[in-house]
């Protein structure tokens, strides 16, 4: 049985025990059959031509995840950015931690999306919201079909949320691999501030594969600041689908750092509904060792006088594969467009691959859009400079590396995640520099 | 087939949408309409060919049946009926003529409408021509002077019955068969075309050039051109194309194979002008080319191209960078205006050693038409030190139209360098005010401004092409002032 029959049969065990005839439950209902009908993508599909599934969906997933595991938070504490005071959301195999989380529902609510789905006082907010963002593509409707568990954040009006949210997703996998579907709701009302730092670890050798959705709408004036950090281990995989309504001048920025994992696709997709909305997507890619990451960004500009940035950096060596895919859409009512991508590619070595496409489709006249895209190596006369002042060959390539992606890292607004994204790239290098110079 | 009369053709020369929309009656044998085995046996056995092209014609023929029209291209179109379309048409008055007195004087009176007459033609520039009119070659000249030299210049259905063994080596070797519908389709009834073929350490001594027109109601054309360049050669081939108005669409899917071998250079300039269809989008030109070149060591393949016609074009040249040192360009301008659709770019594979290719591409954009540039880079894992440069610059004019870019890059190598940049602007309120302000009228500084946008482009045409695609962005563009 492959595994889309396997989700198709075991979606009936699901509707058995979910809540009959309620709003997300009919919606379940018609993203099942939107999933039966499309099935998983394949490279015959235009969005998924540099990136195949077959691999990584050959495995034998339990789609239910078992009993709780307890962790122990010093096992974990790793994990976390732990030296500052944040909300924590996390979730082990699929299930809510109560024990390393921390949720509020003073003024802002930091919770649950499967209490959110049950409570009526949120049912206001679930019927406006979920599901309203999200495309119907075949991966995200697979999501929508089995979701249940994920972060609910909601922050009222005119709100600053003094300590960055972290939602993490723990992976024991302790009896077999196992397939993932979190379900993250956003929702950040009027002239309203937050940060949110995701990540997704697999504490197992055993394959884990996550189809992630999360929806996030930022309203007017509202500032979102949202970053990924996937660093998983060599055989989990992540397919992130996020999508990101904004209205009026508003402000969003999501920053992905893809530096572990076997396969990951960022599905990243901002819809600007108001003017004077600004975008901004980075990320930065250090891979090697047959790892493969997959950029598909989407940036609508809907109305007019608003902005985009655009910046991807990666750098690929030994067999990886690094594929980017940014598409900039300007409607014909969205003049005074300002929208800037570029896409800066190293390749370390002959075995790594890169397939970059970044596509314009403009249909406005007064607009500046410009994408560059690059793909080169390391300037070697400023390796000969470094060396020649005694920095060893492998710092001085380190060295040149991190000022390559610094220009990311420098728009990191939380200084201990900025600290721990350096040590991270540093490992990533081989090599023990602070980069703190 | 209904008869045009007199007063439609003053009617329609009145209206001057078209300049060159005329139609020329002269009595054709036309095959009657649909594709099927028979009927490229027919064609082939029209042609008096041998029995390996007519097995080729039918091989090809195979695959088509089984494939399936590409629908991935940025444009919107009725699908031609295939089945609908009449796969040969000649001019009737055969034999060929030695000189022009014996030509069909309905014919020369159409190359005169076209500023194309032959006489002058000799005289000027030594541009030798060879004009194709409903897909048979009629007149050739400085055939002489070319055969002096060695270079072979003739249309492809003589070529198969005079040098079988330069074309059956080549032909197919760029673009297989099977390479997509299009080219399957050309490569089972493509009707003539053009060869070419420049021997050793030849440098061509003038520019060799074929009009392509169509001119019989419902017949589709299907040229297939042939340029092989011999080691150290060189050759420029230019090919312009201008078409009558036509009410219903009209196909036209050709294919062109360039070999240039070690050492040799191909400059290879189009002009393009089919009936784009009128200000509502009735009629036009369904264009959908293969156009490829290999380049073996040290070879240089450079195609220039300026589109300004068609309803649907769906144009890619391409260069296969095979030998080291090989070099690939691609200059074009496109130009779109009502409600034409234009998905066009180019292909460039590096698989040799130090291989470079430059691509500039200009889109402008007016009207309600579409103009898309769709180009694929790919670096192999061999093709060491591999440079590429891409810059893909769009003019929008108006707020219905649109510009698109799907720019693939494929990497394998690690010391590839490539370089992509794009952008999307309009002409600036300022710039025109301030031609204004020194007595140019709004028309007229549009053509300047737009002049400039491509004069990267238009300076890599040949001189006489230059001009004359300078008048047509003019001519394109009419009315687009907005």
């Amino acid at each position: 049985m492959d595994l889309k029959d396997k989700l198709l049969s075991s979606h009936l065990v699901f509707e058995d025990r979910s809540d009959m005839g309620s709003y997300v439950n009919n919606l379940r209902n018609d993203a099942i059959k939107v999933f039966q009908e499309k099935g998983f993508p394949s490279k015959k599909d235009e969005a998924w031509k540099y990136t195949s599934l077959n691999k990584v969906l050959s495995e034998d997933y339990c789609v239910f995840p078992k009993q709780e595991t307890a962790l122990e938070y010093n096992d974990v504490k790793k994990y976390f950015i732990h030296d500052i005071d944040t909300y924590k959301i996390v979730f082990i195999d699929g299930k809510y931690s109560s024990h390393l989380s921390q949720t509020t529902h003073e003024g802002i609510d930091v919770c649950l999306m499967s209490s959110a789905l049950c409570k009526p006082k949120y049912r206001l907010v679930i019927e406006n919201y979920f599901n309203k963002a999200a495309e119907s593509d075949s991966l995200s409707a697979l999501n929508t079909a089995f979701s249940s568990e994920g972060a609910y954040i909601h922050i009222p009006k005119n709100k600053l949320v003094e300590k960055p949210i972290q939602i993490i997703h723990f992976s024991t996998g302790n009896e077999a691999a196992i397939m993932l579907q979190p379900r993250n709701l956003i929702v950040v009302d009027e002239n309203s501030h937050v940060q949110i730092i995701e990540r997704h670890q697999s504490l197992t050798n055993n394959p884990v594969l996550t189809n992630s959705v999360t929806e996030i709408f930022a309203a007017k004036r509202a500032i979102v600041d949202y970053y990924k950090i996937q660093n998983d281990n060599a055989n989990a995989s992540l397919i992130d689908n996020t999508f990101i309504k904004q209205k009026q001048s508003s402000l969003a920025s999501v920053h992905t750092f893809s530096f572990g994992g076997k396969l990951t696709r960022n599905n990243l997709n901002f819809y600007q509904n108001g003017e004077r909305i600004d975008s901004t997507l980075k990320g930065v890619t250090i891979i090697g060792n047959k790892q493969h990451v997959d950029h598909n960004t989407l940036v609508h500009h809907i109305e007019p006088n608003c902005e985009s940035h655009q910046d991807y950096k990666g750098i690929f060596d030994e067999n990886s594969t690094g594929v980017f895919n940014g598409k900039v859409v300007v409607e014909k009512e969205a003049q005074k467009t300002n929208a800037f991508q570029a896409n800066n590619n190293i390749l370390v070595s002959d075995k790594a691959t890169i397939n970059t496409k970044p596509q314009l489709e403009i249909f406005a006249d007064d607009v500046k859009c410009s994408h560059g895209c690059t793909i080169g190596q390391l300037d070697e006369s400023a390796m000969f400079y470094m060396q020649s002042r005694g920095i060893p060959k492998k710092e001085a390539k380190a060295l040149l590396m991190f000022a390559f992606s610094n220009d990311v890292l420098s728009s990191v607004k939380i200084p201990e995640l900025k600290q721990r994204i350096t040590k991270i790239i540093a490992n990533k290098l081989g090599v023990s520099l602070g980069f703190d110079l | 087939m209904s008869k045009y009369t007199e007063d439609d053709l003053r009617e329609e020369l009145k209206t001057k949408e078209y300049e060159y929309g005329f139609y020329t009656d002269i009595e054709s044998e036309t095959f009657p309409v649909g594709l099927n085995e028979d009927i490229v046996r027919a064609i082939s056995k029209k042609k008096e060919e041998p029995e390996w092209m007519t097995e080729w014609r039918l091989e090809a023929f195979r695959v088509w049946q089984n494939m399936e029209e590409p629908e991935w291209a940025n444009v919107n179109y009725e699908k031609p009926d295939f089945q609908a379309i009449s796969y040969y048409s000649a001019p009737n008055s055969k034999p060929k003529y030695d000189s022009l007195d014996e030509v069909d004087p309905e014919l020369l009176a159409t190359f005169e409408k076209l500023g194309i007459s032959l006489d002058e033609q000799k005289k000027l520039a030594g541009v030798a021509m060879d004009v194709v009119v409903d897909s048979v070659s009629v007149a050739t000249t400085f055939k002489k002077t070319l055969g002096e030299k060695g270079i072979i210049f003739m249309s492809i259905s003589e070529a198969i019955k005079e040098h079988p063994e330069l074309v059956k080596k080549y032909i197919g070797t760029v673009v297989p068969q099977k390479d997509n519908f299009y080219a399957a389709l050309n490569s089972a009834v493509f009707s003539d075309g053009s060869f070419c073929y420049i021997p050793k350490g030849v440098k061509c001594p003038m520019e060799l050039s074929t009009y392509f027109r169509i001119n019989q109601a419902g017949t589709g054309q299907f040229e297939r051109t042939l340029v092989i360049a011999d080691e150290g050669s060189y050759v420029s081939y230019l090919e312009g194309c201008t078409a009558p108005s036509r009410d219903e669409n009209q196909l036209h899917a050709a294919v062109v194979e360039l070999i240039a071998l070690d050492d040799a250079e191909i400059k290879y300039s189009t002009v393009q002008n089919w009936f784009p269809g009128n200000a509502e989008g009735k009629g036009g030109v369904f264009n959908f080319v293969t156009k490829r070149g290999l380049c073996e060591k040290n070879a240089k393949i450079s195609w220039t191209q300026v589109e300004t016609g068609s309803a649907v074009t769906w144009k890619y040249p391409s260069c296969v960078l095979k030998g080291d040192n090989s070099v690939g360009e691609f200059y074009s301008i496109a130009v779109t205006n009502n409600y034409q659709q234009a998905d066009t770019g180019t292909k460039m594979i590096h698989l040799g050693k130090n291989t470079k290719s430059t691509i500039i591409s200009k889109g402008i954009s007016a009207g309600k038409s579409q103009n898309s540039y769709r180009g694929l880079v790919q670096v192999n894992s061999r093709a060491e030190n591999a440079r590429n440069f891409s810059q893909c610059d769009s003019l929008l004019m108006g707020n219905e139209c649109g510009a698109h870019t799907f720019p693939y890059i494929e990497a394998k190598n690690k010391t590839a360098k490539i370089e992509h940049e794009a952008t999307t602007s309009k002409i600036g309120e300022d710039q025109i005010f301030y031609c204004n302000q020194r007595g140019i009228d709004t028309e007229k500084a549009i053509a300047l401004i737009v002049n400039g946008f491509s004069k990267e482009v238009l300076n890599k045409l040949p001189m006489e092409f230059a001009v004359e695609a300078q008048k047509l962005l003019e001519i394109s563009l009419e009315g687009s002032v907005g």
